[in-house]
């Protein structure tokens, strides 16, 4: 007779990217019971989180529209999580990369868009650098934990954004808490016409390539990696662990801020409230859904993206809550996580 | 009887077969030497036995009874216990804490039960340990036996220790030795692994030589000798280095004035250091362990500041450089914990040029071809058991050390700060080192070496210093030094000697 039995073993190298692939069947098992509850079909609610925004170009094409803030919320964390310097503060930086934009987009008038969209493009990266600043200078030079001073001030640039919204910059015409349209000379071109589509997209691509290049090509990548393995192996290796992590947190501060810039100037052309409601926090759950690996990150992404807009149709199509969408996404990552755990074990036939 | 029975135990690492069909036998109540080079597959074999990794073939027997160990639990069921070459105590729990670790029973803890119990077992098995201070308090060989009793007191009937006194000074040795033959007296049996023949011979009194992953033998100690052991390990018999004693008096290249530092705890560690390196010659740094030695090795990689005092090096003021400034200045530096100064999680080629890359860049990017192509040269010169693309944490102990060595040596570096050369190294690789430092010196660089082995110390040193307390107590040539002499002087003999005359005069 043989049994089975689980022991500690890591499992072969190829077994990791496939990861995320098995715990998406894992997932809906576990969240099939949510779905009852709600009152619908399991099968067909599957069906339309994951095959019906393919089913037809407009909302396939949406759901590369939702991926491109998670692209780069996604790559800014994985970035920086990649040289143990942990951001959770991508939220904020996004909303610092918007209001910014909204800055440039309101105050330049009827400008040629060779000079409006660098400028949005620019400001939203060097927004989001400088709301990664100060906790990056508190982690480098005082060694204050950059986890809770990054995540305090995701909540301080709501204020900022309630506070211009409310005041400064409330539509003077409909009194609502919005800003005022930015220029058209900003907003960013459509990379597919009468779509939502925008260069934003292109960009975050962009950015993931090169990430993935800084990170396995370059001396810094290296650098970044020996610091995020081992501060003190680097160290002693005579890298500048101080200033490679201040870098690290600018760069990957500014590619948060990219995002806000893309969702101001390709989505919504003005400032709300309600702009990002967690896509900073997504970022850092789709970097360790992707492992860290800049195209782990690009498919996580997508994937993220893909439930997002199934959320919606799920609801429109059979009524449950939008919200199964969170905890689908949710579940996922602790499945994801999970197995990774489980990775380091294997099961074994024994002869009993 | 056998009381531990491993047959026919193949591992494998991906292509690499670490243990092949190695049969093994403990009788019970004796004390069982493992013997090998680094890379060998000592600890291998250790870890399959302590259920830590999984024999892909073969089986074990405990009292001749077949038994499938699949976690340490499983192995502690079967009364094994293992002391493993990294701890594995939580330093911020007391030592009672730490034995009550893992243990079953009701989910309350009567923490004065337990310390009242440790106490006891510690007097029972003959090992001194206090069970209400934190663990991070102790010192490594307290440390370690800690670990010892952690496993007795689990009611181990075979205790394996992997390189137990790579760690430890002399006279820890000793007690450790005597502890274990007294526990073997009343029935415990022992796995011991070293790569100290002279250890071997003296404690054990059955010795298993592993060579490439095969047991290549188990003999009698009566009946073998450290030349027969030294040829069974690498096959060939000879050892040791000889230092050439004539050499240029070379300009002096390091000096170091008046330089004071503090330990981790704020305490004096070091006091006005005086010292000069010539260029061609090796200064020999002897002491026993913990007498600033770690200070003195930290702050001159630049990992620690001093609190006073000036270093120049070549005419460079380096008092206080941190580690970027001095790597950039060239120095060789060769750090006693490895494990802290490489990075585990890169590949064995990356770690290999991590100190110097600016010479494996164009234009910020990777020559990767160029880093994989010196890391086959590397692992060649140096006899690295290792593959240019594996992650470093998968080598063994000694391998490790290797890869440090050759990053360092490679660049024939001015100046060299080394730190227990040969610590955990085989005797071939021993030799491969001292005759690597040997050849430092007859090119001309300056080496300051500290080491805790007094043989090392006499084998290759020009001038010896010893530092006792933070100080350097002395500095005599070679000629003048004698394993009794430097004793007298590691034990602060003089020192202590000069106080009492002191008082003497102004009583
Ligand atoms: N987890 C692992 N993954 C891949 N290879 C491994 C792993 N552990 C050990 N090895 C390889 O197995 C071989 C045997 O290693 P082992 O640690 O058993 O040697 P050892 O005899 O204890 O050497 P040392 O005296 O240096 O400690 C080495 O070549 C090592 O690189
Ligand atoms: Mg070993």
């Amino acid at each position: 007779m043989s049994k089975f039995r689980i022991e500690r073993a890591p499992a072969p190298m190829w077994v990791r990217p496939l990861i995320p692939f098995i715990a998406i069947p894992v997932t809906f098992l576990l969240t099939s019971a949510l779905v009852l509850a709600a009152g619908a079909n399991p099968l067909e609610a599957y069906y339309h989180f994951l095959i019906s925004p393919l089913s037809n170009s407009y909302s396939a094409i949406e759901v590369l529209v939702k991926s491109t803030p998670l692209l780069l919320t996604g790559a800014a964390v994985a970035f920086a999580f990649n040289a143990g310097y942990w951001n959770i503060g991508a939220e904020g930086q996004l909303y610092a990369g918007a209001i910014m934009a909204t800055f440039i987009g309101i105050t330049l008038n009827n400008v040629s868009p060779f000079v409006g969209i660098p400028a949005m493009i620019v400001g939203g990266f060097v927004a989001g650098m400088l709301w990664a600043l100060v906790p990056a200078l508190l982690k480098v030079k005082l060694n204050i934990d950059e986890v809770v001073t990054t995540l305090l001030l995701n909540s301080v640039v709501l204020f900022v954004t309630s506070f211009l919204l409310n005041g400064a910059w409330r539509d003077p015409i409909s009194m609502w808490p919005q800003s005022p349209e930015i220029d058209p000379g900003t907003v960013f071109i459509k990379l597919i016409p009468r779509t939502r589509l925008h260069l934003g997209f292109l960009l975050a691509l962009v950015v993931i390539v090169i990430e993935w290049f800084v990170l396995t090509r370059t001396s810094f990548g290296l650098k970044m990696r020996a610091i995020g393995y081992s501060r003190e192996g680097a160290r002693f290796a005579g890298i500048k662990v101080n200033r490679t992590m201040l870098t690290v947190a600018l760069v990957s501060g500014g590619i948060a801020g990219l995002a806000g810039a893309g969702e101001v100037a390709g989505i919504h052309f003005h400032l709300i409230d309600a702009l990002s409601d967690g896509l900073g926090y997504s970022g850092i759950v789709i970097a360790t859904l992707g492992g860290l690996n800049p195209f782990g990150v690009g498919l996580a992404a997508l994937f993220v993206g893909l439930i997002d807009t199934g959320a919606q149709s799920v609801s429109r199509a059979l009524g449950v809550p939008v919200y199964l969408g969170d905890v689908v996404q949710s579940t996922l990552l602790l499945v994801t996580l999970s197995l990774f755990l489980l990775n380091n074990y294997r099961i074994r036939k024994v002869e009993a | 009887m056998h009381i531990v029975q491993m047959r026919g135990i193949v591992k494998r690492f991906g292509d690499l077969i670490a243990n092949d069909h190695v049969d093994f036998e403990l009788e019970s109540g004796e004390i069982h030497a493992l013997l090998g080079e680094n890379g060998a597959g000592k600890t291998t074999l250790m870890r399959i036995l302590y259920g830590l990794y999984h024999a892909d073939e073969g089986n074990i027997l405990v009292n001749d009874q077949p038994v499938a160990i699949h976690t340490p639990k499983d192995a502690i069921a079967a009364g094994i216990g293992m002391v493993t070459q990294h701890f594995t105590l939580v330093p911020t729990l007391t030592v009672a804490e730490n034995l009550a670790l893992g243990e079953k029973g009701s989910l309350t803890l009567d923490i004065k039960q337990v310390e009242r119990s440790v106490a006891e077992a510690s007097k029972r098995f003959g090992i001194p340990v206090k069970p209400d201070v934190l663990v991070r308090h102790l010192s490594v060989g307290e440390r370690q036996r800690v670990e010892i009793l952690k496993a007795l007191y689990r009611n181990a009937q075979v205790l394996i220790l992997d390189e137990p006194t790579a760690v430890l000074v002399p006279q820890e040795v000793d007690v450790l030795f005597e502890a274990l033959k007294r526990l073997q007296y009343s029935g415990l049996s022992v796995i011991f692994i070293s790569h100290k023949l002279h250890e071997v011979m003296d404690l054990c009194n059955r010795i298993t030589v592993l060579r490439d992953g095969k047991a290549v033998g188990t003999v009698h100690k009566n009946d073998t000798s450290t030349k027969q052991l030294a040829t069974m390990m690498v096959g060939r018999e000879s050892f040791g280095v000889t230092r050439q004693e004539q050499r240029v008096q070379g300009e002096v290249l390091v000096t170091i004035k008046n330089m004071c530092a503090e330990d981790k705890k704020g305490l004096p560690a070091l006091r006005n250091i005086n010292l000069e390196v010539h260029a061609g010659e090796i200064l020999g740094i002897a002491g026993v362990s913990g007498n600033g030695q770690a200070e003195l090795s930290a702050i001159l990689c630049g990992m620690q500041k001093p609190s006073s005092g000036q270093i120049m090096v070549e005419g460079q003021d380096l008092t206080g450089a941190e580690a970027d400034v001095i790597c950039a200045t060239g120095i060789g530096r060769i750090p006693e914990d490895r494990h802290a100064n490489l990075v585990g999680e890169l590949s064995v080629a990356e770690n290999l040029v991590l100190d110097h890359l600016q010479d494996y860049v164009k234009n910020g990017i990777l020559e990767r071809n160029k880093i994989q192509q010196q890391a086959g040269k590397l692992i060649k010169d140096f006899q690295i058991k290792a593959k240019p693309r594996d992650r470093l944490r998968t080598l063994s102990g000694g391998n490790m050390q290797k890869v440090m060595l050759a990053r360092t040596l490679s660049r024939e570096p001015r100046v060299v700060i080394v730190s227990q050369p040969t610590r955990g190294l085989d005797v071939g690789a021993t030799d491969y080192v001292r005759s690597q430092l040997l050849e430092q010196r007859k090119r001309g660089a300056a080496v300051l070496m500290i080491s805790e082995d007094l043989d090392e110390i006499i084998a290759l040193s020009d001038r010896i210093a010893v530092i006792y307390e933070g100080e350097i107590v002395g500095i005599i040539p070679n000629s003048e030094a004698t394993p009794e002499k430097l004793g007298l002087m590691m034990s602060g003999s003089n020192i202590e000697k000069r106080k009492q005359e002191k008082k003497r005069v102004q009583v």
